[in-house]
């Protein structure tokens, strides 16, 4: 049987998520979907599961979870305070948890608001229309469509064959995603680029924009120098891609995410590239934004080395999964982990051969 | 038939290609959205995640991993070349049964007030022309329903309504159509479909897809009552008809 989590405590936004709910947009059907995919994606690896299981993304101020059954269990994303049993516990590795244990989040311990906390065997909800992801605004998807709330128990599917062989991984440096919040936000023009004048292009991809309060799963609103359209800002409505540049008459950009309607009657100047998505949505109300022009080849190239990452990191998984019990002569380990625990606390002990 | 007409292929970020036919709301030009999109599914292009049509274009979401982007939009081109002309106005035409006025349509006397025409006028109108579903988008399962009897166009009303219960029916400005889910919004509500438009559990969840005629059927309190048991029992069939070509 799979874990059970007993929420404690929600959290400020507490939602289940996958890869999203693609396929269906024809219908007009929101995709959802985590915010930050890489850090799903390693959380799920270093948790024993596929990469896109559903996770619970965590964010800024994260719940409070007992635990109820054994598994493995991994947090990966911003730094959210993670402590198992109280205390501060490593993001990025694969921990044991069993009856009794408390996972909870202290607080933001630096930039970034977004966290992803994979369970083995994934959070079990139903799929609907190919996706466990939650939809709030039409309480499609996820943990009754909604965040979770303290009283609420979680289900999780049955721990992969080889969760116990995955205790103790960590993830090395190179592979964690970098979510640099200085770093400009790249984007492709188009596909109304055409609709803006030049100096109001210039002005988008030559400008520094802020964060404003109203920024959620489906969009952040910008504020700062004003984009000039030639004409008018309406359109007869076309589809909105993820991660669109949308700019109504007001001339403030509004970037949107992966709640976002599938529709919309507003100009786009630019759409941008799949891999910022994440750097932007770990950002926060009252930061910086900067865009940058690119392509759709720097893009796909972007994506290319995403992929190469995760399965970088799925490789060493497979290799750490099939060391030896014990050393037995010939090839041998020069570096491993191991995950500790004294009296209830967790504590990873990294080694290598000098 | 007419010259191809090649649509401009733009792009919508690393992930997304847009085929564009046009900038207008016209049933012509979205026939051919409507035509590209059931070429395209036929091709079986690898590497195209889902698309998406919309008024006058066609969102193709790809992922750039498996095909390059040079080369789908040259596939999009090719099979553009090659597009019917499907804007005969053929389709499928789907009855929604409404019941209009009283508690289910407590704006049809705003509609009444604004247009001049009694209740029996307004339904008879509503009722008596096939609607055109252009695309789905706004919320899930949301028709855009073009071709309203614009005698009944009325503006929204001024206070938008916090909660509108899945089903309604209203008129905003010329254009008519129904909520799938529960939502705020300020549309003249006029009547009410026991029918759920929307359902993610069913197969397919809607019942209208663009491309599609939509034709409102006026019932009675009773009727509404007894299509709403049935359907919720998974024994009411949506009545569709077939229109060979534009009346």
């Amino acid at each position: 049987m799979g874990l059970l989590l007993k929420v404690i405590k929600g959290g400020m936004s507490t939602t289940v998520q996958d890869f999203g709910r693609w396929g269906h947009q024809a219908m007009g059907m929101p995709v959802a979907g985590a915010m930050d995919p890489e850090a799903l994606a390693v959380a799920n690896l270093l948790a024993g599961n596929e990469p896109g299981e559903a996770a619970l993304e965590v964010t800024l101020l994260g719940p409070t979870l007992e635990v109820d059954g054994e598994g493995a269990l991994a947090v990966a994303g911003a730094d959210l305070g993670f402590t198992l049993n109280g205390v501060s516990a490593p993001r990025w590795t694969s921990l044991a948890v069993k009856t009794g244990d408390v996972i909870s989040f202290t607080g933001p311990g630096g930039k970034g608001c977004r966290a992803y906390l994979a369970v083995s065997g994934g959070i079990d909800v139903p799929v609907i229309l190919g996706s466990r992801s939650t939809y709030t605004r039409a309480a499609i998807g996820g943990f009754e469509g909604r965040a979770l709330k303290a009283g609420d128990t979680v289900s999780c599917g049955e721990p992969p064959a080889l969760w116990r062989r995955t205790i103790g991984l960590a993830c090395p440096e190179p592979l964690r995603p970098v979510r640099d919040p200085e770093a400009p936000i790249r984007a492709v023009p188009g596909p109304q680029d055409d609709a803006f004048t030049p100096e109001g292009l210039e002005t988008l991809f030559g400008s520094e924009y802020t964060i404003t309060s109203q920024a959620d799963r489906m969009g952040y609103r910008l504020e700062g120098p004003k984009v000039s359209h030639k004409a008018g800002a309406d359109i007869v409505s076309d589809a909105i891609p993820l991660g669109a540049v949308q700019v109504p008459g007001h001339g403030q950009p509004i970037v949107m995410l992966a709640d976002r309607q599938t529709t919309g009657g507003y100009t786009k100047a630019a759409v941008v590239l799949t891999v910022d998505l994440a750097v932007l949505a770990q950002r926060l109300p009252g930061e910086r934004v900067r865009f940058a022009r690119s392509t759709p080849e720097e893009g796909a190239r972007l994506l290319a080395e995403r992929a190469q990452r995760l399965a970088s990191l799925a490789r060493l998984r497979a290799e750490y999964r099939s060391r030896p019990e014990r050393p037995l002569g010939g090839a041998r380990a020069t570096s491993g982990a191991y995950s500790l625990r004294i009296d209830g606390e967790t504590a990873v002990i990294e080694w290598q051969e000098l | 038939m007419d010259q191809p007409t090649l649509p401009r292929i733009l792009d919508a970020g690393d992930s997304c290609l847009v085929a564009e036919f046009g900038t207008t709301v016209d049933r012509a030009l979205n026939a051919k959205v409507q035509a590209l999109k059931k070429a395209l599914a036929k091709c079986g292009i690898r590497g195209i995640v889902e698309l998406v049509p919309t008024y006058r274009s066609l969102a193709v979401y790809y992922d750039p991993c498996v095909v390059e982007r040079k080369d789908l939009a040259a596939r999009i081109e090719a099979v553009c070349l090659d597009l019917g002309d499907e804007g005969s106005g053929a389709g499928r035409v789907v009855a929604i049964p409404v019941c209009y006025g009283g508690t289910f349509g407590p704006d049809l006397e705003n509609v009444c007030a604004h247009t001049g025409l009694s209740k029996e006028e307004v339904i008879a109108r509503h009722t008596g022309r096939e609607t055109y579903c252009f695309m789905l988008g706004f919320t899930p399962g949301f028709a855009y329903l073009g071709g309203m009897d614009e005698s009944l166009a009325t503006p929204r009303l001024e206070n938008p309504r916090t909660l509108i219960p899945a089903g309604s029916v209203g008129i905003a400005g010329k254009q008519t159509g129904i909520y799938p889910i529960d939502s705020p919004g300020g549309w003249q509500l006029i009547g009410r479909t026991p029918l759920a438009v929307f359902d993610p559990l069913r197969n397919p969840p809607t019942l209208v897809e663009a491309g599609d005629w939509v034709r409102f059927q006026a019932i009675t309190e009773a009727e509404y009552e007894e299509i709403q048991s049935a359907a919720r029992a998974g024994k009411y069939t949506v009545q569709v008809a077939f229109r060979k070509e534009a009346e």
